[in-house]
């Protein structure tokens, strides 16, 4: 009877490959195509790769048609493609990571993040990135200070007043806002500085950081504001309260988990902008606490300023930065998202 | 074409939840059996078991055998795809794929299967759609979107595209609860038709539809919210809705269900 | 929405009774001084808003023309980009050019494997595995850029020589991918570490969307015996494709202005050349991070004017991006 049945077609007992047929495969395929690349007298890596690659997929293709029939062939081919371009793309970013921690931790100690490059020129070693530090923190803070609360109360106008002509435009600006691209910002405010004849400062650079926080922060305000249901809102008004009380102290409180969630990306967006910094607030080896007079240094621009030294020692503290501004963007990244989950609104989704 | 099921001592599981224990019954190749009883009782779930369907749900797992004449769908080494192929099915909501046009949503199983030519291929989608009484309705607007069709017509496209590839059994899991009478209707007049060629299976809340459309029907219940749902009894739709064997049955039929 | 089904409590001041007169006022807004302020406030940011993005164009157009009236080479064509002779001469022909390939080249690698990899998330990984790899991937996102500079010039560079030999081995006879053993600090290598930066970005958007995808559609094509990769193919692509179309635009946005990791990796120069492995060319920009340490003002103002360029590009590309999305906002809508 199961004979008859195994051969009839359309019958359920399709024959079916074993668990283990992909990796033995895999593991077949590597072996011959490193196999042919000896043979061949081929050296590099990428050679061999390939040829196991190809060894593989052919290998699938023809076995599972075969054996499975050519649709199940062409799903084993689908899942191990994607598989590949998983595999593909953790490469790269392990890698980045990895560089990123290994070589920074070679400099990164308590004199790094207290000292400056006043006197240190780039083949030496020592210096720090204090002054670059105390740089981004006050050219982000002030972009933040201008960003944050004009993004807010744009995203409340959208959300709480928005109707007509003006509104539209605003949404739609705002959207072209957000593809403008870093080094745009920093053109436009130098060419404001141009105007006008200023030399750099670290406030130049807050202005145009701050141009690249406000539409990040409409959208996720805007986002989070139309989650707070409108029964809320209408039960406030209901009871006499005037709208503006209405959305201070029942809507805003019900999104403000949300709310700080973006503004808190947002900054971590912009703490990482070099483009910018470097047109408008150009860089400085030595420390300047006044963001209103005078070149500043910036955690990102400091990167760039020591790969441009272009020797070990400067890669040296630039791998070290990387590290600190990925610590403090990625600590921004993880303290929003733990905002997020513990003050979501409560609402059925 | 048609074909019997038989299931025998078959629980369904989402996780550790038991959602149907121990059912067993016989299915009549070119009948219709209707599955009824209150929400919750598993009917929907034994419907999907018997393709197979029931395990894409995360967590789903089966225990039991269901004999498809005299193949066990869940036997080693039986492909779950084949299976659908043999028993297709029907949704509760209306569900063409939304990019396709009428002809290439009947056409879509078949594509699948490989290598049609363009006539033969024309040809099963007519012959589907005048099966599931369409033709005339979508004839001239077969390259338009199975979307921009009316609720009724939708889920006679839907239709259409499960007897396109020719199963053995036809499953409907509530066909007609997001439709307005009259398409439910012509619904209830297809079924009719397709059990000429297939053997039906529809679960369904409503009652008048189950002693319309049905030659036997089966009447699922649980002890409790929490509980597995189980088989009360199956019998033929007349005896079960004029004197049902069990208690429960005649209960929740006339209304005294608690 | 009816009060009373979801806010029971709340509605005994609803009813009939309560100061009716207020309520209105309240509803139609800036009547009260609390009010007046607060609407101001909040439409004053969206002007504000408004008027910046009318300065951004003006003060550009403004010191752009300054610079081109005085240009003596072809704005457009002009390969020499040498702003402190007199008379200037300076083109954006070799930067829109490099500009245009390196995302090309970005794009032809990330969106393929970026399909790839949300297609993973949604439907092949293991659960488990699903939900901390998308983590991570968002966490990606938020690496800056020129980290992603000083990766791609310390790790990438060096190790791109292998491949570069390679493929001038077997593919040099294109012209394309000819090499004549520079530093591969070239435009493939550019276009390969943009693809590692955007591919995030496009994963994110194609995953939100590929997993929006009906369930119940994707249970039709189950139900008429498809494949995993059937299901894929007829349910889950057609269902997503504006959206990555979509995905891949934001992304190409982003190759087209990124500005440190090309100016780290990039080693330029003002020609146009078929290879993609030889190294020279330049981007929008990279040209303006790179030529602004020693321009004098009118040499800004040239900068400003190709940073001009490149804005009105991205522009473009975000409007479609935007177009596509909205298309598929209305299309997804009658399909609810």
């Amino acid at each position: 009877m199961s004979t008859v049945v195994a051969e009839k077609p359309g019958s359920l007992q399709g024959a079916r490959l074993p668990k283990w047929f992909p990796y033995a495969l895999a593991g077949g395929s590597v072996a011959l195509g490193i196999g042919i690349s000896f043979a061949a007298g081929l050296d590099s890596n990428i050679q061999w790769g390939l040829i196991a690659a190809i060894l593989f997929i052919v290998g699938t293709y023809v076995i599972a048609t075969r054996v499975e029939g050519k649709r199940q062939a062409k799903d084993r081919i689908a899942t191990s493609l994607v598989w590949v371009a998983f595999l593909l793309a953790v490469v790269p970013l392990v890698s980045l990571v990895w560089t990123t921690v290994a070589r920074g931790v070679k400099v990164l100690d308590v004199y790094f993040l207290t000292h400056s490059m006043g006197v240190v020129a780039d083949t030496e070693t020592g210096g720090g990135i204090y002054h670059a530090i105390i740089g981004s923190l006050e050219q982000v803070g002030l972009a933040t200070l201008m960003g944050a609360p004009i993004g807010v109360l744009t995203a409340i106008y959208l959300v709480e007043y928005g109707r007509g002509k003006l509104a539209k435009a605003v949404t739609f600006f705002v959207d072209v806002m957000t593809g403008i691209p870093s080094i745009v910002a920093g053109l436009f405010i130098l060419s404001i500085m141009l105007q006008f004849d200023m030399e750099p400062f670290g406030f130049a650079g807050s202005l145009a950081l701050a141009i690249l926080m406000m539409p990040v922060v409409v959208r996720s305000t805007e986002e989070m504001l139309k989650l707070v249901p409108n029964e809320l809102r209408e039960a406030s008004l209901a009871l006499g309260i005037p709208k503006w009380r209405t959305i201070l102290k029942v809507v805003l409180p019900t999104a403000i988990g949300g709310i700080t969630t973006g503004i808190m990306l947002a900054v971590a967006r912009i703490a990482g902008e070099t483009a910018p910094v470097l047109l408008l607030v150009f860089g400085n080896p030595f420390i300047n606490n006044d963001p209103f007079e005078g070149a500043q240094a910036s955690l990102p621009l400091y990167i760039y300023q020591q790969y441009g030294g272009g020797v070990e020692t400067s890669y040296d503290r630039a791998w070290a930065a990387s590290l600190t501004l990925i610590a403090f963007v990625m600590i921004l990244n993880l303290g929003a998202r733990g905002i997020a989950r513990w003050k979501a609104p409560k609402t059925g989704r | 074409m048609a074909k019997r099921i038989d299931v025998s001592g078959l629980s369904a599981y989402y996780g550790s939840f038991r959602a149907i224990e121990d059912i067993s019954m016989t299915v009549e190749p070119r009948s219709v059996t209707a599955f009824i009883g209150p929400s919750g009782c598993g009917k929907s779930t034994f419907l999907r078991t018997l393709n197979r369907m029931h395990e894409v749900t995360p967590g789903g797992r089966v225990d039991g055998k269901v004999m498809l004449d005299d193949e066990n769908l869940y036997g080693a080494g039986v492909d779950p795809v084949a299976v659908r192929r043999e028993v297709g099915m029907v949704f509760q909501r209306p569900n063409p794929f939304p990019t396709m046009s009428v002809y290439d949503n009947v056409a879509a199983g078949l594509r699948l299967n490989g290598s049609y030519k363009k006539s033969e291929l024309s040809d099963v989608v007519e012959k589907s759609l005048k099966g599931a009484n369409l033709w005339n309705e979508v004839k001239d607007r077969l390259n338009k979107p199975g979307s921009g069709l009316s609720g009724g017509q939708q889920q006679r496209l839907c239709i259409a595209r499960a007897i396109a590839v020719e199963p053995n059994v036809l499953l409907m899991d509530e066909p007609c609860s997001a439709l307005d009478p009259i398409s439910t209707l012509a619904i209830e007049d297809l079924i009719g038709e397709l059990k000429e060629r297939f053997t039906i299976v529809i679960v369904t809340h409503n009652m008048q539809q189950a002693a319309r459309v049905s030659d036997r029907t089966a009447f699922f219940n649980l002890a409790a919210v929490g509980q597995p749902g189980k088989l009360i009894e199956i019998d033929d739709t007349e005896r079960i809705f004029s004197n049902p064997s069990v208690q429960a049955t005649e209960d929740y039929i006339s209304g005294r269900f608690g | 929405m009816d009060i009373t089904t979801k806010n029971p409590d709340t509605t005994p001041p609803a009813a009939p009774e309560p100061p009716t007169a207020e309520q209105k006022r309240a509803a139609r807004g800036a009547t009260r001084p609390g009010d007046r302020i607060f609407l101001g406030l909040s439409r004053g940011s969206g002007i504000l808003l408004l008027a910046v993005m009318a300065a951004i164009a003006i003060f550009l157009t403004y010191r752009a023309v300054l610079a081109i009236s005085e240009d003596e080479g072809n704005f457009l064509t002009t390969f020499e980009w040498n702003t402190n002779l007199n008379p200037p001469s300076f083109g954006i022909a070799v930067l829109a050019f490099g500009t245009i390939v390196s995302s090309i080249v970005a794009m032809v690698i990330a969106v393929p494997v970026a399909v790839a990899i949300a297609l993973f998330l949604t439907h092949y990984a293991p659960r488990r595995l699903s939900g901390p790899i998308s983590y991570v991937i968002d966490l990606l996102a938020a690496v800056p850029s020129i980290v992603y500079g000083l990766w791609g010039a310390l790790i990438l560079v060096p190790n791109m020589n292998g491949l570069f030999g390679w493929l001038n081995d077997y593919l040099g006879w294109t012209g394309i991918f000819s090499w004549e053993e520079g530093a591969p600090r070239s435009m493939l290598t550019v276009g390969i570490l943009l693809a590692i930066m955007i591919l995030p970005v496009i994963t994110n958007v194609s995953r939100e969307v590929f997993r929006q995808t009906p369930r119940m559609n994707e249970e039709a094509a189950l139900a008429l015996g498809a494949t995993r990769w059937e299901v894929v193919r007829i349910a889950v692509l057609p269902f997503g494709r504006s959206g990555v179309i979509s995905a891949s635009m934001l992304g190409l946005g982003r190759a087209l202005g990124e500005t440190m990791a090309v100016a780290t990796v990039l080693s330029p120069s003002f020609l146009i050349q078929a290879s993609l492995l030889d190294p020279g060319g330049g981007t929008f920009a990279q040209n303006i991070a790179a030529k602004f340490g020693e321009a004098n003002e009118f040499g800004r103002d040239a900068l400003i004017a190709s940073g001009l360029v490149l804005f009105v590009i991205t522009l473009l590309v975000n409007g479609a991006a935007r177009a596509i999305i909205a298309r598929r906002a209305e299309y997804s809508g009658a399909n609810a």
